[in-house]
């Protein structure tokens, strides 16, 4: 019988010397031991009785947490007489003291100048409460619309890209989320049901059929929207189907397609030499990425290779000289440095691999410089160990080859233009070697410019 | 029309200005007086089981005390506080009978104890009290129960609190307590598997008692070490109770502790088989183990049945109340469970496009109607009460439209089934900052109301119609009173808004409930009152005064002009709007009334209460009708069937229960919630039973085929074993998880379209 049990009942009272404590703030010093020690009894009993009550009016308003006002209530329940003053409406911090002998735990109460608060612009006012109302499910189905948590969760999708075989237990899907949430009260369950019912395994759902193949016609029109608005020529709309991508909680279905669009259009484009195309595929990329419900590991063999091509690819649009294809470069960088960051892995190397594509393309003497430069890009975003390791070493090499194009006889217009680029660029990871710089990660700067005009 | 009579003779039960709690009310047929006791020490006590009444007549008095093994003394200082209390109550037959009684005491012991006294007039087969003080009356108050109804404030040094306390007044060797309790538990533990389960249930009570005498008597170390080595053999559903005991390590803190009271006045019942007590019995004097046997005596219920002794399943569906199980007479009271008849209605022939609706319409409707209610004809239903049992108001015109807005609304109703899940839309209350703690939603399904913890109730209306208030007088006055649209024309326009709000209350309001006819609305809050609110003017008409404590939970009569409230001082009541004092009080709670609910044919009310019972009571007479037991939390939603003839109730331990009321059974039991559940209902034509609950899901469960394969062949009818089959996941049909949004009503539209809602609380 006991060995289930894993109540725990504490005989917490408070300490006899708290009551001296009190006493004498009071001004009542020589508080004898016996008293203090029954008084502290006593008080631990009332403050015990008032949280008991204090919990009924939490479960009674409904709530998971305990607020001061349940405990005003329990107080009024009592009659005991409230308490007064300014009620705190968050979490006060309980400070400890020690000195001369003696420990203290106290809360630190400043002093408040009247002014302060006087002068102080008013807060803002609160939100009113309204009514908004949506789907839960129709017909027995729930609509993946923001409104509701997203059909499959991160968590879901990525145990399902990590470990296979046990995402295909039956009941997986709904288990995670709710095994999390209230442990509390799964515990007053029968004790003897608990062992023959899992209650909380094999869970009672029918599973929802995961038809990645198949979409609604709401998402299907949903998909053509999107993707006509990420390539299409209206800025705004982009802004907002990027804002989609990046926020809505029910694409997971979506994402196959999302990947095969971005891969097969910069293969397309790559070769058409369409740099806005190119770039506003890495913008889709990039919200895929910060959509936080989407667990893009699956699809990283179709992205990847995507995005590396907007970092090393020879040319990348049609007048090299005078288009910024260094910003796309330098974008797809950061998106692979990120991808480096959030999805690799002991098991995958993805981070490895990718900086030993870019060493290898870097180190060929007969490689363009618009790669040179892709390449070194990308090393460099990866942090400072690859920028120490890799690219210091070869600064020596890589400035003679600058300096020859450089100083050297005219070639052509496009090399000098490419030394040129790879020089500052190399400047500026190398002194970035030392000291940090930001996690390549935050992404901080502007999107590439979309300014670049349209290549057509 | 007449509301239930009001008279002092009709109300069932006058609280008690010192603060005595109104006798637990039985059902009629008086359990029978015990079989005379055949052992010495079964005699022990009888004077818990005496003066059970509060403010009735003179309530017959049972047997006197039999004092064979207990002190004398303690005994009759508990008979002075009777006769005390008695003589205040002005209660002189009785203190002179029982005066009378008392002075035989002395010389006839064992004559007295050889003719229990007790008014019982039949036997029920089986029912056979452990002791002398199964005595009607006897099972729920002794005495001065937690002094809380009526508003009366404990007083602190009462002789009646002193009396029930000092029934504690056992002198054993404090040091052998924890020898007595492990010798039992080896006992048990030791004893056939069959007897082991239900000899089990005796290890909570008597824990619980053994701890509380060794803290009365003041052996503070021994309660201590005491409780550290055994509360973990408890079940874990009595945590709670636990909880509060472990805090209770000195006498003078029993004084004001509900809890300990609930446990001295009421006797905690436990339903055993002969056999496995016939063992016990036998067990205890072998061992002359008198420390146990008085409290198996004094303190419990044992209601011995004949037959196979239940298994461990069987009573773990079962126990979990604060008091032990229910007895099985408890339940024995017939219920009318059937619905009302519908009154025809004549159709208002305006014009005729609608009469030939109409006409068309009204067989439609009965058509429906006869479906979900099963076995209902077009003449009364056998299971129904009386048409007039309770006086109800007459219809008035308007109620009459509705109606018949109901039953073409009925006639596009979409049928539901495993194969046809409902529709949910859900109202979330955004920007609530977890104040959300009411919500309600008319019939029609065009205003919601939220009851909210700054106080404040908010009306919203969900249909594009406006909410208008009438006009001020003076404006009124202006308008031409014969003209046709004069309805029209009284309200206001200008102010009219999609959202209303109701100031009034001075606490959160914790529950809310729309009268049938949309035009009034009820509130309770913190603050004690119950607030009826005009839905014309957006006003409010009347504060009603009484439960002094926080109201948990009100709700309109489905016939309107009733309503009930239920709250911290562990009554509900009944109310008509018109009288300012309740005309029933509902005592018998032994913690705070959580949910109450009225039954679909407005003969019955359902209370939920936080001492892990429901309750079921009769409008008519006041008596309580059902104990239903099994749930292992505190309950926070109750739902009846349309068909009136089940009840689904939810608590805190994310279980629902559902029973059959007619045969006061346990018939089912949904698992799958992990959080409360704070909202149950079921669909219009009861084949869907939705619930919402804290965990942030609505589930959706096949209640037609919960309630097909019933088992209620005659044994189980009688003995009351059940035994549930394991099939919540097979008819668990649908879980819809919202983001944050812990869901706290439900409400099924007139046509099957389920409207859920709760307040967004992030994270």
């Amino acid at each position: 019988m006991a060995e289930e049990k894993k109540l725990k009942l504490s005989h917490t009272l408070l300490p006899a010397e708290s009551m001296k404590v009190m006493a004498e703030a009071m001004g009542i010093a020589q508080v004898p031991e016996e008293t203090s020690q029954l008084l502290a009894d006593e008080v631990s009993y009332r403050i015990k009785e008032i949280a008991q009550d204090a919990l009924k009016f939490m479960h009674m308003g409904k709530r998971r947490k305990l607020t001061t006002g349940d405990v005003d209530y329990a107080l009024k329940l009592k009659n005991v007489e409230p308490l007064y003053g300014f009620h705190a409406q968050e979490f006060i911090p309980f400070r400890y003291a020690s000195g001369g002998g003696r420990e203290l735990y106290f809360y630190e109460e400043k002093e408040v100048d009247l002014s302060d608060i006087i002068n102080t612009p008013l807060p803002r006012v609160p939100l009113d409460v309204c009514l908004k109302a949506h789907w839960l499910s129709i017909e027995g189905t729930q609509p993946a619309i923001p409104e509701n948590p997203p059909p499959a969760p991160k968590e879901q999708q990525k145990a399902e890209a990590t470990e296979p075989l046990k995402s295909t237990k039956p009941g997986q899907e709904e288990n995670g989320p709710l095994k999390g949430q209230g442990q509390s009260a799964a515990a007053p369950d029968g004790k003897g049901k608990e062992k023959k019912a899992p209650v909380l395994e094999g869970a009672p759902l029918k599973l929802k059929p995961r038809s990645i193949h198949e979409l609604s016609v709401e998402q299907q029109l949903y998909y053509k929207e999107i993707t006509e608005a990420c390539v299409g020529s209206c800025e705004a709309k982009r802004a907002e189907a990027l804002q989609s991508i990046a926020t809505d909680p029910g694409l997971y279905q979506m994402l196959p397609r999302f990947s095969t669009f971005i891969s097969e259009g910069v293969r397309v484009n790559v070769v058409q030499n369409n740099l806005a195309l190119l770039i506003y595929l890495m913008r889709m990329v990039k919200a895929l990425m910060d959509n936080p419900t989407l667990y893009l590991e699956k699809y990283l063999h179709e992205l990847i290779p995507a995005v590396m091509t907007c970092i090393v690819s020879r040319q990348l649009c049609l007048r090299p000289d005078v288009d910024n294809h260094w910003a796309l470069r330098d974008f797809a960088a950061r998106l692979i440095a990120q991808i480096c960051k959030n999805f690799s892995t002991t098991t995958n190397n993805i981070q490895s691999r990718i900086t030993k594509t870019f060493t290898k393309s870097w180190v060929d003497e007969k490689t363009p410089w618009t790669t040179r430069y892709g390449s070194i890009a990308g090393l460099a975003e990866l942090g400072h160990d690859v920028i120490k390791t890799l690219i210091l070493p070869r600064l020596q090499v890589e400035g003679e080859r600058v300096r020859g194009i450089v100083e050297g006889p005219v070639v052509s217009n496009i090399d000098k233009i490419g030394a040129d680029h790879v020089q500052s660029l190399l400047l500026v990871s190398a002194g970035e070697g030392g000291p940090p710089r930001p996690p390549p990660s935050t992404l901080s700067c502007p999107p590439p410019p979309a300014a670049a005009p349209p290549s057509r | 029309m007449a509301a239930l009579p009001e008279e002092p003779a009709e109300v069932v039960v006058k609280p008690d200005p010192d603060g005595g709690v109104p006798p637990q009310p039985q059902p009629p047929p008086a359990p029978p007086p015990a079989a005379p006791p055949t052992t010495a020490p079964a005699e022990g006590e009888a004077a818990a089981g005496a003066p059970g009444s509060g403010g009735e007549a003179a309530p017959p008095k049972p047997a006197p005390p039999g004092p064979a093994a207990s002190p004398a003394p303690t005994d009759r200082q508990t008979l002075l506080a009777v006769l005390q209390f008695l003589r205040r109550n002005n209660l002189h037959e009785s203190e002179d009978i029982l005066r009378r009684e008392a002075r035989l005491l002395g010389e006839e012991v064992a004559a007295a104890a050889l003719s229990p006294a007790g008014p019982g007039a039949q036997g029920t087969p089986g029912g056979v009290a452990a002791g002398a003080s199964a005595a009607p009356g006897g099972a729920a108050v002794v005495a001065p129960p937690p002094g809380k109804v009526g508003g009366g404030v404990p007083v602190e040094d009462q002789p009646d609190v002193s009396a029930v306390l000092s029934a504690y007044k056992q002198q054993g060797d404090p040091a052998l307590y924890e020898e007595y309790y492990s010798g039992l538990k080896h006992f048990i533990e030791c004893a056939l598997d069959c007897h082991r389960a239900e000899l089990s249930q005796l290890f909570y009570p008597l824990f619980v008692h053994m701890y509380l005498e060794l803290v009365y008597n003041q052996h503070e170390n021994e309660a201590k070490s005491f409780f550290e080595k055994f509360h973990g053999d408890q079940e874990c559903y009595y945590q709670d109770d636990l909880r509060v005991l472990s805090s209770l390590t000195k006498k003078e803190h029993m004084k004001g502790n509900e809890t300990m009271l609930d446990f001295r006045t009421s006797k905690f019942v436990l339903r055993i088989s002969r056999d496995s007590y016939q063992l016990l019995k036998r067990h205890l004097q072998e061992k002359q183990n008198n420390q146990i046997w008085n409290i198996v005596q004094e303190h419990l219920y044992i209601d011995i049945f004949d037959g196979m002794p239940r298994s461990k399943q069987q009573i773990d569906a079962m126990v979990g109340s604060l008091a032990g199980e229910a007895k099985r007479e408890a339940n024995k009271a017939k219920v009318f469970f059937g619905l009302l008849k519908e009154p025809e209605i004549e159709v208002p022939l305006d014009d005729e496009d609608e009469e030939g609706e109409n006409e068309e319409g009204k067989p439609k409707k009965k058509k429906p109607k006869r479906e979900s209610m099963g076995s209902k004809s077009k003449k009364q239903d056998p299971n129904a009460p009386p048409q007039t049992r309770i006086p109800l108001p007459e219809l008035k015109d308007s109620d009459k439209l509705d109606k018949i807005m109901n039953m073409k609304e009925a006639t596009k109703r979409v049928r539901l089934g495993p194969e046809c899940l409902p529709s949910i839309c859900f109202y979330t209350f955004l920007n609530a900052y977890q104040g959300l703690t009411a919500v309600d939603v008319t019939d029609d399904s065009s205003m919601i109301v939220g009851g909210f913890a700054d106080s404040t109730v908010r009306v919203w209306s969900v249909t594009p119609k406006k909410l208008r208030s009438v006009k001020s007088a003076a404006d009124l006055s202006l308008i031409d009173k014969e003209s046709d649209d004069v309805l029209e024309r009284i309200m206001d326009e200008k102010t009219a808004s999609e959202l209303k709000i109701l100031y009034g209350h001075s606490g959160p309001v914790y529950g809310t409930s729309f009268s049938p006819d949309r035009n009034y609305l009820l509130s309770c809050s913190e603050d004690g009152t119950v607030r009826l609110w005009s839905l014309q003017t957006f006003t409010c008409l009347v504060g009603y005064k009484g439960h002094n404590y926080p109201v948990w939970d009100t709700q309109f009569s489905p016939y309107g002009y009733y309503f009930v409230s239920g709250g911290h001082d562990r009554v509900a009541r009944l109310w008509a709007t018109d009288h300012y004092q309740p005309l029933r009080i509902f005592a018998g709670h032994l913690a705070d009334v959580t949910c109450t609910r009225f039954h679909p044919n407005s003969n019955y009310i359902a209370t939920g209460s936080a001492d892990r019972t429901v309750r079921l009571w009769d409008v008519l007479n006041g008596n309580c009708v059902r104990i239903f037991t099994g749930h292992k939390g505190p309950i926070h939603s109750l739902a009846f069937s349309p068909n009136g003839r089940f009840l689904a109730t939810g608590a805190t331990d994310g279980r629902v229960l559902l029973w059959d009321i007619g045969h006061g059974l346990m018939v089912g039991e949904l698992k799958g919630h992990t959080d409360t559940v704070y909202a149950l209902r079921f669909s219009r034509d009861g084949e869907i039973l939705a619930s919402g609950s804290m965990d942030n899901t609505v589930r959706l469960w096949d209640a037609v085929k919960v309630f097909e394969d019933l088992e209620t062949d005659d044994f189980t009818t009688a003995t009351g074993h059940i035994n549930l089959p394991e099939n919540s996941q097979d008819l668990l049909l649908g879980t819809y998880m919202t983001k944050s949004t812990p869901v706290i009503h439900l409400h099924f539209t007139r046509r099957n379209l389920l409207l859920a809602s709760g307040a967004y609380s992030p994270q």
